[in-house]
């Protein structure tokens, strides 16, 4: 039967080629334009760490004190230095890792190439098993490292790519600022999307191309550092380990939820005590815990720009809906004559109900063929565009799928009226009028 | 023209012609809003900073040399910008500029006891209080940044430093009405928590490095502290037209005067390009909304033209019959318009009430402010004239019909 339905609505959709190239134009606009914005917030909400975003926490209290005039409702995306380390190096967690970043003059000693100006991340042993950073040479450093203030580094593979060619490099030296590091491992290339672990950096944008200890790159690069904010003035700027300043941060691992409600419990303790103790204006009421993906929502990562592009384009998809089941319902309508003979001999409601939507199906299917080609030229559009999360915007084959389950669906729904009228039709009268 | 006929024959399709209201009223509200959000963007990214923008271009370097005199070094490096032909004046700032987003801003009082009253509010709303975006920068500064003094003068040279706080500064007269709401904001002592600042001057406007909400955006202040670190930005000030050959000249005469530097091109701009950087997704997003709007009005008069179609081929035979009763085209041709009219009206009122309430919804989520009330009728004025241009040609089609036609296919 679904075959001769399918001739049926073949022949119907060929005998009025304008009203059905209007129906499936207006769908394949309505699923385009809805499911390049869908993608975009798709990509945007992603998890960067799928299946380990529940045990990564970050943890914040408010070192600001006294509170002057840059009153906040929710700590500081970071600390100051002293918070830092000390929850850091009271190993509470199962993991955890110490963070800042840097600008840093990066340069291969005796060569006569340029010096980079690069990121370089100032962390702890375990940011690369607790984020499942992937090497592609060598292994990150030790715990004796970061206390020993080892002059080791980790690159990136777009580093190694630039300096060496790709070669493993391990072993080699790179000229920081003015001190020597020993390479110890390479990266894969690793872009984590979105760059959760730092907090105020694009949160498209790409990872840093050093890695350094914490300890020994404080030395390195000192005088360079940047603070998130500071509410007094440094006594030297970029000199941050005493003054009155937030730039570190923290990020702990955490697999059991009676862990993570000790460490809670841990980090309020902390703000009381020191809050206590006069070095806090506030305690345990601005100390937070949140995971990774609520932190990052937070944090606001998809755009209010974006997540409006998407209300839009659903207002226009159910605009086009409208417009298919208007013009569906002159479609089917107009052929009562053929319908009441169908009728006359002996197809039943359901049958007629079955054969129209069918019908609808198909121009789904075609609206949504030309839907999805919309959607890469509105991807591609959105790859054009200086935004940091352009590089993201590809159709994977999730939605994929979806363009076409919206589209067939869509048009199923549209069709529903119209299939219903057109099943009541009755067959005497149109007999009638032949 | 007589309207119950009309009635009657809608009344007979009723469920088409509620489709098409339905479509006209959500259009209708859809495309209120939108044409609300881009006058809103368009409002936004059309805000004066206040500076000579078609006149300034701006570069940015770092030192990476050991153990320079960053004072010297800046001195020379003025020196050596200002000789390049065609640069009028120029100055140096640490970082901040209006819409480069570098901002530092500190909280500030217009006394001492109104920072009292702020640490026993727990708040900086309502003591007095106001957080201003600061900018520092060279002697030159307002000249070059072409900023309009309306009360007091500029800095004198005694008064700058490099090191801790001036004890004067420049605001904006946003910001000095703000302070000293119905009092004259020159000569007074501003209080930071740790000293007192005397204004000495006002200027008209100055807008901060990034925007907020348009309260505040305006409340800046500017006071005599050179930059003091390896990274310095240069503006310069020449004709609008001679502004990328001076970028050009001035990276050359930077390196020339100093090769132990990072001039980085990516902050080599014309204060277009920072404009237009800084405001580039709502430009985006202005091209969105109306494209979108457009396409909601293309595929609302697709529909409204596809559905009279097929009423009028539908209505052939009784088009015929009335036509052969002594109807004229005329009295069809109006017959059609006025259905379609009537269809809109319905359509534009329901339209008027979802607009409403589709703009309650984006307040609540987007911060927008309430839709003034006379995007409604012009929205309801563009529907109409939407209408009536789709409904033309099936329109004059049904007019054509003859008479004759009355008379076969019985």
């Amino acid at each position: 039967m679904f075959g001769y339905y399918l001739d049926l609505a073949l022949r119907s959709l060929k005998r009025n080629r304008v009203l059905t190239a209007l129906m499936v134009l207006a769908i394949a606009v309505g699923i385009g334009a809805s499911m390049t914005t869908l993608t975009v917030v798709h990509l945007l909400s992603g998890d960067p760490m799928p299946g380990k975003s529940s045990v990564l926490f970050f943890p914040q209290v408010d070192p600001e004190n006294p509170v002057t005039l840059s009153l906040h409702r929710n700590p500081w995306p970071a600390m100051d230095y002293r918070s830092a380390v000390d929850i850091w190096s009271s190993h509470r967690a199962d993991r955890q890792a110490i963070l800042t970043s840097s600008s840093v003059k990066v340069r291969l000693p005796d060569s006569g190439q340029p010096p980079l100006m690069l990121s370089m991340l100032s962390t702890s042993t375990d940011f690369f098993p607790m984020f499942d950073v992937p090497f592609q040479y060598g292994s990150g450093w030790s715990a004796d490292d970061d206390a020993s203030r080892a002059r080791v580094a980790v690159i990136s593979a777009d580093l190694n790519q630039k300096l060496f060619g790709g070669a493993n490099s391990v072993g080699r030296i790179l000229r920081v600022r003015d001190a020597d590091m020993r390479i110890v491992g390479v990266l894969k290339p690793w872009r984590p999307t979105p760059l959760f672990y730092d907090p105020w950096s694009q949160n498209f944008s790409k990872s840093e191309d050093v890695f350094a200890p914490f300890s020994s790159s404080l030395e390195i690069n000192k005088g360079n550092f940047q603070a998130y904010t500071c509410w007094h003035v440094p006594p030297s700027m970029g000199n941050l380990q005493d003054a009155d300043c937030v730039w570190v941060w923290v990020w702990a691992e955490l697999d059991s939820p009676a862990k993570v409600r000790d460490y809670a419990r841990f980090v309020d303790d902390y703000a009381n005590t020191q809050k206590s103790l006069g070095r806090f204006a506030v305690g345990s009421e601005h100390a937070r815990l949140h995971d990774l993906m609520t932190w990052l929502t937070d944090r606001g990562q998809v755009p209010d720009d974006v997540r409006l592009q998407a209300w839009l384009a659903s207002a226009f998809l159910v605009i086009c809906l409208f417009n298919a089941v208007g013009l569906l319902l002159a479609k089917f309508l107009r052929r009562s004559g053929e319908i009441g003979v169908r009728r006359a001999l002996g197809a039943s409601r359901g049958a007629i109900f079955a054969q129209c939507l069918v019908e609808a199906g198909l121009i789904g299917l075609l609206g949504g063929f030309f839907g999805w080609l919309l959607t890469l030229v509105g991807l591609w559009l959105v790859r054009r565009q200086p935004v940091d999360y352009a590089h993201l915007a590809h159709l994977d084959t999730a939605m994929f799928f979806v363009t076409f389950a919206m589209a067939i669906g869509a048009s199923l729904i549209a069709g529903l009226i119209p299939a219903l009228r057109a099943s009541r039709v009755v067959p005497g009268w149109q007999l009638k009028a032949l | 023209m007589q309207i119950r006929p009309i009635l009657s024959t809608l009344r007979h399709h009723k469920l088409t012609a509620t489709l098409l209201t339905l479509q006209v009223a959500f259009t209708c509200a859809i495309v209120c809003n939108v044409a609300f959000m881009v006058a809103k963007r368009v409002q936004r990214i059309s805000v004066p900073t206040g500076i000579a923008e078609n006149e300034l271009s701006v570069i940015h370097s770092v030192g990476i040399g050991k153990g320079e005199n960053m004072q010297a070094r800046q001195t020379t490096d003025l020196a050596a910008l200002r000789a390049i032909p065609g640069v009028r004046s120029a100055a140096a700032v640490s970082y901040s500029l209006p819409l480069n987003q570098n901002e530092s801003s500190s909280g500030i009082c217009p006394s001492k006891q109104a920072l009292d009253r702020a640490i026993q509010l727990n708040s900086i709303d309502g003591s007095g209080c106001v957080q201003p975006a600061l900018y520092d920068g060279t002697p030159g500064l307002i000249v070059t940044l072409g900023l309009h003094l309306v009360a007091g003068r500029d800095f004198l040279p005694g008064e700058y430093v490099s090191k801790g706080k001036p004890a004067v500064a420049i605001v904006t007269r946003a910001l000095a009405e703000k302070l000293y709401p119905g009092r004259p904001a020159l000569g007074q002592n501003m209080y930071d928590g740790d000293n007192f600042i005397r204004i000495v001057g006002i200027v008209d406007t100055l807008l901060r490095p990034a925007l907020r909400k348009p309260g505040v955006d305006a409340d800046s202040m500017i006071w005599p502290q050179r930059p003091d670190d390896t990274g310095v930005t240069y503006v310069l000030r020449s004709a609008p037209q001679d502004r990328q050959r001076v970028l050009t000249a001035a990276e050359a005469a930077l390196l020339q005067a100093n090769p132990n530097r990072i001039v980085d091109p990516q902050q080599m701009q014309t204060y277009t390009q920072i404009r237009r950087g800084y405001f580039q997704r709502d430009t985006t997003m202005i091209g969105l909304l109306i494209a979108s709007a457009l396409g909601l009005l293309f595929v609302t008069a697709l529909g409204i033209a596809g559905l009279a179609n097929f009423w009028v081929q539908q209505r052939t035979r009784s088009i015929g019959i009335r036509r052969a009763i002594g109807a004229t085209r005329g009295d069809i041709l109006h017959y059609f318009q006025a259905e379609n009219f009537l269809i809109v009206t319905a359509g534009v009122a329901i339209g008027a009430l979802l607009a409403i309430g589709l703009n309650l919804l984006l307040m609540t989520q987007y911060e927008l402010p309430r839709l003034p009330l006379w995007y409604l009728p012009v929205g309801a004025l563009a529907l109409w004239a939407l209408g009536q241009l789709s409904v033309l040609s099936p329109a004059r089609r049904a007019a054509a019909v003859q008479p004759v036609v009355a008379t076969r296919s019985v």
